[in-house]
């Protein structure tokens, strides 16, 4: 239910924004999601220093419930949301900002490209990398997609707009240098000798949250820990050998389009 | 004839029970004698950090090491507002007075929670500051309090009823100068200085009148053409050099001297546009208090590229010093050394690392750093929010320890890039970012704004650190597992009070480092633990997340 109602949410919004602001809308010309020109980075990153920094910071994250290298947003989902928010501003005190079209495409591709001016990643094509996702990649053996899959591995409903490109492909072909730190596997031995195999979700220094290889959330107390081994190498294998550059390409098309 | 009795009752109570008085209500009367003799009262928490010394140490001593373990919650106020709150309450005859985001003052009974009265201000849509609406509270003197705003006024209260008495505009918002220190009452004036050192600001301190808000005089901390120290900047460099203030200074009555960490210099990480030692960001300066003349200054980094502010708290003790008897103010600084200066003339007599460095090989004869800068790419310690940062430490006469929230294994990239000056815009020459074990992953930041730690340890985690003045040597840590943004306070009886990012609130030993008790609150403490008693019952209050805590031992 809940998901129906923000679905109908979305649509709305959506609806009110196409009539709304179709010049912004009209601004951000792009051949995959997700996939932005270097030279729109680059535009956005001195637009962003100009005009963005004093409120959201060099990380973008200073604004509260907002941490624009993230991701995390307060209202807007789609390129077409964050270009509205950033032309009109928003109740919460953002002030409307009168960018040129090529200064707002550059904006929402700087944000997009997780503040990344480096980056450049090819983009092939999402239908045959869902294809290999669901094929001879196997991805669909750990990874959980749209409520279909396993929960061991990461959840990837939505890595389209949490990961950049560039990071995604990384992923792919060598997965321990793109591994988050929180996201590493973790072996428990409790002092009563039983062990614990999971994916570690948060950490504090008391307790420890894991996901264990039987799906089953546990939230463990340090003090009754023997052994807490944090692994640096992911369980997921590396793909640079397995996959054709084609197919890499096809696979990052695909994840890109998972923006749940 | 009852309600005469029962208003000489009320006049005759606080002489009756002395300097125990402490619930009754209506004018806080602080004069400027008792802010001399602030730890003479513990019962009130009457400046930002405790007392001119700063030493954030009581002498309660009702919650003690065998009952701390009985410490339960006695009531929590919520703030409307998200987002870090930094504030520090002080404590006048039980009523608490604290700052919430923007620029609101709440009065608080101290004992129950409840809100005597809350003053809303209206911040100029011109206000800019780098890092969060930030406010971290108020100062108070006779039946008044002030309060610095984002937009740089400086606003005086009626501290019965919350109305505004004057506000004077202090600096220009436009220009990016603000404020977020607490203020400090020195004799009948009203201290306070600018924030704004990533908008190429010129800093200041500047004293008021406090029952009129007249400027009474301004220092500099960028010295201008023909005043000392203006040799260190190149061209027109010092016109936009920086030297914020953003943390509330110390005072010693002896030698009328107050002291202010200064900020980073501007533009943050390119030096190459500002050659030279550039006086006096990154120092501390001895002002006089009643003409704020500079009467000595200590520069911890010269020609700074690291954002390293000197925003620390000085803290004042009296030492008796390697055997000799030693004016001393301690400093953990930013920038990762750890220093003794003698305060009554600047002198530096020790320093040493109390985390990893390696952008200096260490300090000199006089204390100044012999710089090692790291290849471009490479990482620096401490990383850009440094050693340790703004976050208040605590020194105990009771064991003779310094008390400092440290961030350890905290390195960042830093690079420069050119700036152009425009008024009002971020100034900064570059960026810095926190070297993370694979591109692109979350690293630690200023604040925290998920449950999530997604940066984990391996970027940085905090260490309370028990520090020896004598030596510099470590006699306990503590370490937790995020970093930590929390103040720290110890009482006389050898306990020590500190939070952390992850919403823990501690009581240590102070002697040990043991942890004697603990509440999980949640939300990230980033403004310093402080403790009053009211009616003969000592309490401690913490601010966690968007939550004012305060605890009490079970009745």
């Amino acid at each position: 239910m809940l998901f129906r109602r923000s679905a109908l949410a979305a649509q709305v919004a959506w609806l009110t924004l196409v009539f709304a602001v179709p010049a912004s809308a009209q601004l951000l010309n792009q051949d995959h999601p997700g996939e932005y020109s270097r030279e729109d980075i680059a535009t956005g990153n001195r637009v962003y220093g100009a005009q963005c920094i004093q409120c959201h910071g060099r990380d973008g994250d200073q604004i509260s419930g907002v941490d624009l290298r993230r991701g995390l947003f307060r209202r807007a989902a789609t390129d077409e949301d964050l270009a509205r928010v950033i032309t009109n501003g928003t109740p919460a005190g953002m002030p409307p900002f009168r960018l040129q079209p090529a200064e707002l495409t550059g904006l929402v591709a700087f944000i997009r490209a997780r503040f990344d001016t480096t980056a450049t990643v090819r983009v092939g094509d999402a239908a045959r990398g869902r294809a290999i996702f669901e094929g001879n990649g196997m991805c669909g053996t750990c990874h959980r997609v749209n409520g279909r899959g396993p929960r061991v591995a990461p959840d990837l409903s939505d890595i389209g707009v949490t990961r950049a490109p560039a990071a995604l492909e990384r992923s792919i072909r060598a997965p321990s240098t793109a591994m988050l730190p929180i996201n590493r596997p973790v072996t428990i031995v409790m002092k009563d000798r039983t062990t614990i195999h999971g994916r570690r979700l948060n950490e504090d220094t008391f307790t420890v949250q894991v996901v264990d290889d039987r799906e089953q959330l546990r939230s463990i107390a340090k003090r009754d820990i023997e052994l807490l081994d944090v692994g640096t190498k992911s369980t997921m294998p590396g793909y640079a050998d397995r996959l054709t550059a084609d197919e890499i390409a096809d696979t990052v098309a695909y994840l890109l389009t998972l923006r749940e | 004839m009852r309600r005469i009795l029962l208003a000489l009752s009320i006049v005759l109570l606080p002489l009756a029970v002395g300097a125990q008085v402490t619930s009754v209500t209506g004018p806080t009367a602080v004069t400027a004698e008792r802010l001399l003799r602030a730890a003479d009262e513990p019962q009130n928490w009457l400046t930002y950090s405790g007392g001119y010394a700063s030493q954030r140490h009581s002498l309660l001593k009702q919650i003690e090491l065998g009952n701390v373990k009985n410490l339960e919650l006695k009531w929590i106020l919520p703030d409307q507002v998200f987002g870090a709150w930094q504030s520090t309450p002080i404590v006048v005859n039980g009523i608490m007075y604290v700052t919430q985001r923007p620029n609101d003052v709440l009065a608080i009974d101290a004992k129950t929670g409840r809100v005597f009265w809350q003053y809303r201000y209206t911040v100029s849509p011109d206000a800019r500051v780098c890092c969060g609406s930030n406010n971290r509270g108020v100062a108070v003197l006779g039946d008044m309090l002030y309060t610095g705003t984002l937009d740089a006024h400086l606003v005086a209260l009626d501290a019965t009823t919350g109305h505004p008495v004057w506000n004077v505009t202090v600096a220009d918002p436009k220009l990016g100068y603000s404020i977020t220190m607490a203020p400090l009452v020195v004799k009948d004036r009203v201290l306070v200085g600018v924030g704004g050192g990533e908008y190429g600001i010129r800093g200041f301190v500047a004293a008021f009148d406090a029952r009129t808000g007249k400027e009474i005089w301004r220092f500099y901390t960028i010295p201008g053409p023909g005043e000392a120290g203006h040799e260190t900047w190149t061209g027109d460099a010092w016109k936009t050099g920086g030297g914020s203030l953003w943390v509330t200074p110390s005072y010693d009555p002896a030698t009328n001297l107050t002291f202010w960490g200064v900020g980073n210099p501007g533009p943050d990480w390119n030096a190459e546009l500002r050659p030279g030692d550039n006086l006096y960001t990154d120092s501390v300066v001895a002002l006089d208090a009643d003409t704020g003349k500079l009467q000595w200054h200590f520069q911890f980094s010269p020609n700074d590229t690291y954002d390293y502010d000197s925003v620390q708290v000085a803290v004042l003790a009296d030492l008796n010093w390697r055997g000799t008897p030693t004016k001393a103010m301690l400093w953990a600084n930013r920038n990762g050394f750890f220093y003794v200066l003698d305060r009554t003339n600047g002198r530096f007599l020790f320093g040493t690392p109390f985390v990893k460095v390696n952008w200096a090989s260490g300090l000199d004869a006089k204390g100044r750093p012999i710089p090692t800068p790291q290849p471009p790419g490479q990482p620096t310690w401490p990383g850009n929010q440094g050693g340790t940062n703004w976050y208040s430490p605590s020194f105990s006469p009771s064991t003779g320890l310094m008390y400092v929230s440290a961030w350890e294994d905290y390195a960042s990239i830093f690079r420069k890039e050119p700036a152009e000056y425009v008024a009002g815009r971020n100034f900064a020459g570059g960026g810095a970012n926190p070297v993370t074990p694979v591109p692109g992953a979350p690293g630690v930041r200023i604040g925290r704004s998920t449950p999530i730690n997604n940066w984990t340890d391996v970027v940085g985690h905090g260490t309370v650190m028990a520090i020896d003045p004598q030596t510099g040597l470590k006699k306990w840590t503590f370490r937790q597992f995020d970093v930590t943004d929390s103040g720290i306070l110890t009482t006389a009886s050898n306990l020590l009070f500190t939070g952390g990012r992850e919403g823990y609130f501690y009581a240590l030993d102070a002697r040990t480092g043991a942890e004697l008790w603990k509440a999980s609150l949640g939300g990230q403490v980033v403004n310093g633990p402080i403790t009053y008693s009211v009616d003969g019952r000592q309490y401690v209050t913490v601010i966690s997340g968007n939550s004012l805590v305060t605890f009490g031992l079970r009745e």
